[in-house]
């Protein structure tokens, strides 16, 4: 009995309706309300339209529902040929009869009120739209032009009827407005008209302009409540959200070679976990990317692809430096085992880096992601919202099961034992230290594994040894050093011992 | 809020002249209380002041949808002045007949 009610609770789902918009439907955990008006509010030019389009475009391509587009902005042709940059063909959909594109003109200064009115006359011409095509989805774009032409009370308690009567025609709606008159504001009509209201924005900081996207309101659902990025480009929009999977993300048992013997050996013998992440971090000039390299070098041999993030260093001059040490990328690059990513940090925002990386990942599939060094990243804004940032996207490599690693630049003075790298040590499974020691007079690179999680690992420090053969990591031994001019030295100085 | 239409003065001397003639369209929705009463208020109205030079239409966008597009009908009920020019519309049921006749031009 009590079992069987149980599943009664569990059997209950709110009925979605998928945008299609990547990441969209993550953070809205499947979607917009099924068959229920959501209200896109935002300001000018921050992609209501685009959005609004790309939904309405999405359920006639993949999920077969027809859609109608009240334009009060924009006239249907301008419409057109505005979103075939896109990749768009409306006419066509228009032709097939799964788009209805209607444009609702609303003239300011014709009309003269001689009683009481109400817009029905939209209300007809969007249910004629509905019934013409036997539309699932429609948008309105944007409600808030009616205030140009009518009085603000009468359209109030019209838009209330309106989103009443969307739901009765069974249509999921979107429904754009700008911010303020209606809506967001004192009086705000979103409060009770929309089961769910999404808010855009487009933000300037530091000279870079970044949109973000918060899901204000979602009554019967669970949804991200956070801002989240978002960029427009040629193929759409794409919102970057936090990957509420990360917790359900499998864990390998499976090993992947470090392609340093040696390093190998420290890591229980056996290398890195796939799927796990990694940090290097170390002074100048330690050899980090020469670590990187080797590691990406080894996993293109054993057929994975990479993706390597340059974030300092341009693919060319990497490639050229990488062969000095043995490690001969160029072939790799044009087998397309290995796709180097490059750009400057300060070029663009670091979430849309991250966006720009991930739609890449999405695109090639790599087994291997390097992104070398994420402290360049870190020259753009606060720490905090970079290292939510690293996390989200850490989480989102993981779901892909795919291997990172990330190198890090630390200075020499925060090296003392306190060098948690902005925090980022906490969120990797495997971190690396390389660090200048000095040994007998010598300058010698060293590297330790710091951490490493699930799996036994040597604590001693090695010498690190970057040859034309590659990269080596011996025993440290003092005492006695392997430079001929420190020997000699040391000669030198005996006959004044024996004084 | 509504801004009133401009006052124009230039059709003014011409405002209740003999033989111009009025052509008249109201919209309606069924017989929604609004529209049944712009109905009676644009029927006394023409009776009233255009005896024997209007034509009157009054159509349903229940019953033709099209029309309601092909106008760019939003608020309801409307009456559009097609004749004399300029085309001038006025919304809501037609009560405030001062109004109305200010937006005829029978009135200054």
């Amino acid at each position: 009995m009590r079992k069987g009610r149980k599943s009664k609770v569990t059997k209950f789902k709110f009925l979605k309706s998928l945008t299609g918009i990547q990441g969209l439907d993550d953070i809205t955990t499947g979607g917009l309300p099924k068959n229920r008006p959501t209200l896109l509010l935002g300001n000018t030019g921050c992609g209501k339209t685009i959005m609004a389009m790309e939904f309405l475009v999405n359920g006639i391509t993949r999920y077969n529902e027809p859609g109608v587009f009240m334009a009060f902005e924009e006239k249907a042709d301008e419409l057109i040929v505005n979103v075939k940059s896109l990749g768009y063909d409306l006419d066509e959909y228009v032709a097939k009869k799964s788009m209805y594109l209607e444009h609702v003109r609303v003239d300011s200064n014709e009309k003269l009120a001689t009683g009481k009115y109400d817009i029905e006359g939209l209300f007809v011409r969007l249910g004629h739209a509905i019934d013409k095509i036997k539309a699932k989805r429609v948008v309105l774009d944007s409600l808030d032009t009616l205030f140009y032409g009518f009085d603000y009370a009468i359209l109030r308690s019209e838009f209330k009827r309106l989103f009443s009567w969307l739901k009765e025609k069974n249509v999921t709606a979107i429904i754009t407005a700008e911010i303020g008159d209606a809506f967001l504001t004192r009086h705000g009509l979103e409060e009770y008209v929309a089961d769910c209201v999404i808010l855009l924005d487009n933000r300037v900081t530091n000279q870079i302009t970044t949109r973000r996207l918060r899901v204000v309101k979602y009554r019967g659902s669970l949804h991200g409540n956070n801002e989240y990025p978002f960029i427009i480009d040629e193929k759409g929009i794409t919102v970057f959200p936090i990957i509420a999977e990360a917790l359900q993300q499998k864990s390998s048992t499976r090993r992947i070679s470090s392609g340093i013997k040696n390093l190998d050996e420290m890591l229980g013998k056996k290398g890195f976990f796939e799927g796990s992440s990694i940090l290097i971090s170390g002074t100048a000039g330690t050899g980090k990317t020469s670590i990187a390299a080797a590691f990406v070098y080894s996993a293109c041999q054993e057929n994975r692809r990479c993706l390597f993030c340059a974030f300092e260093e341009a693919p060319n001059q990497i490639i050229r430096n990488m062969q000095s040490i043995g490690f001969s990328l160029k072939p790799l690059v044009e087998s397309e085992m290995l796709t180097f990513y490059y750009s400057r940090p300060t070029l663009q925002n670091l979430e849309l880096h991250f966006i720009a990386i991930k739609k890449l990942i999405n695109e090639i599939r790599p087994a291997v992601v390097v992104l070398d060094p994420i402290t360049n990243l870190m020259t753009e804004g606060p720490n905090s919202d970079i290292r939510s940032m690293l996390t989200r996207f850490v989480d989102f490599l993981k779901t892909q099961h795919i291997t990172v690693m990330f190198t890090a630049a630390i200075t020499v003075g925060s090296i003392e034992r306190n060098p948690s790298d902005e925090g980022i040590s906490s969120m990797v499974d495997t971190w690396m230290m390389v660090q200048d020691i000095e040994v007998d007079a010598e300058r010698t690179r060293s590297l330790c594994v710091m951490k490493s999680r699930g799996m036994p690992h040597s604590n001693e420090v090695k010498k690190f040894i970057i040859s034309n053969k590659g990269i080596k990591l011996n025993p440290i031994a003092t005492g006695k050093t392997d430079s001929k001019r420190v020997a000699k030295e040391n000669q030198n100085l005996l006959p004044q011992n024996n004084l | 809020m509504l801004k009133k239409i401009p006052k124009k003065r230039k059709v003014k001397s011409k405002a209740g002249g003999v033989g111009e003639k009025y052509i008249l369209r109201l919209f309606v929705t069924g017989i929604l209380p609004n529209s049944t009463r712009a109905v009676v208020n644009i029927k006394d109205i023409c009776e009233k002041y255009l005896k024997g030079r209007y034509e009157l239409e009054i159509i349903d966008i229940y019953q033709q949808p099209a029309l309601a597009i092909e106008e760019n009908i939003i608020a309801i009920p409307v009456l559009i002045k097609k004749l004399p020019l300029p085309e001038e519309r006025l919304i809501g049921d037609l009560s405030d007949t001062q109004s109305v006749l200010e937006g005829l031009n029978l009135i200054s």
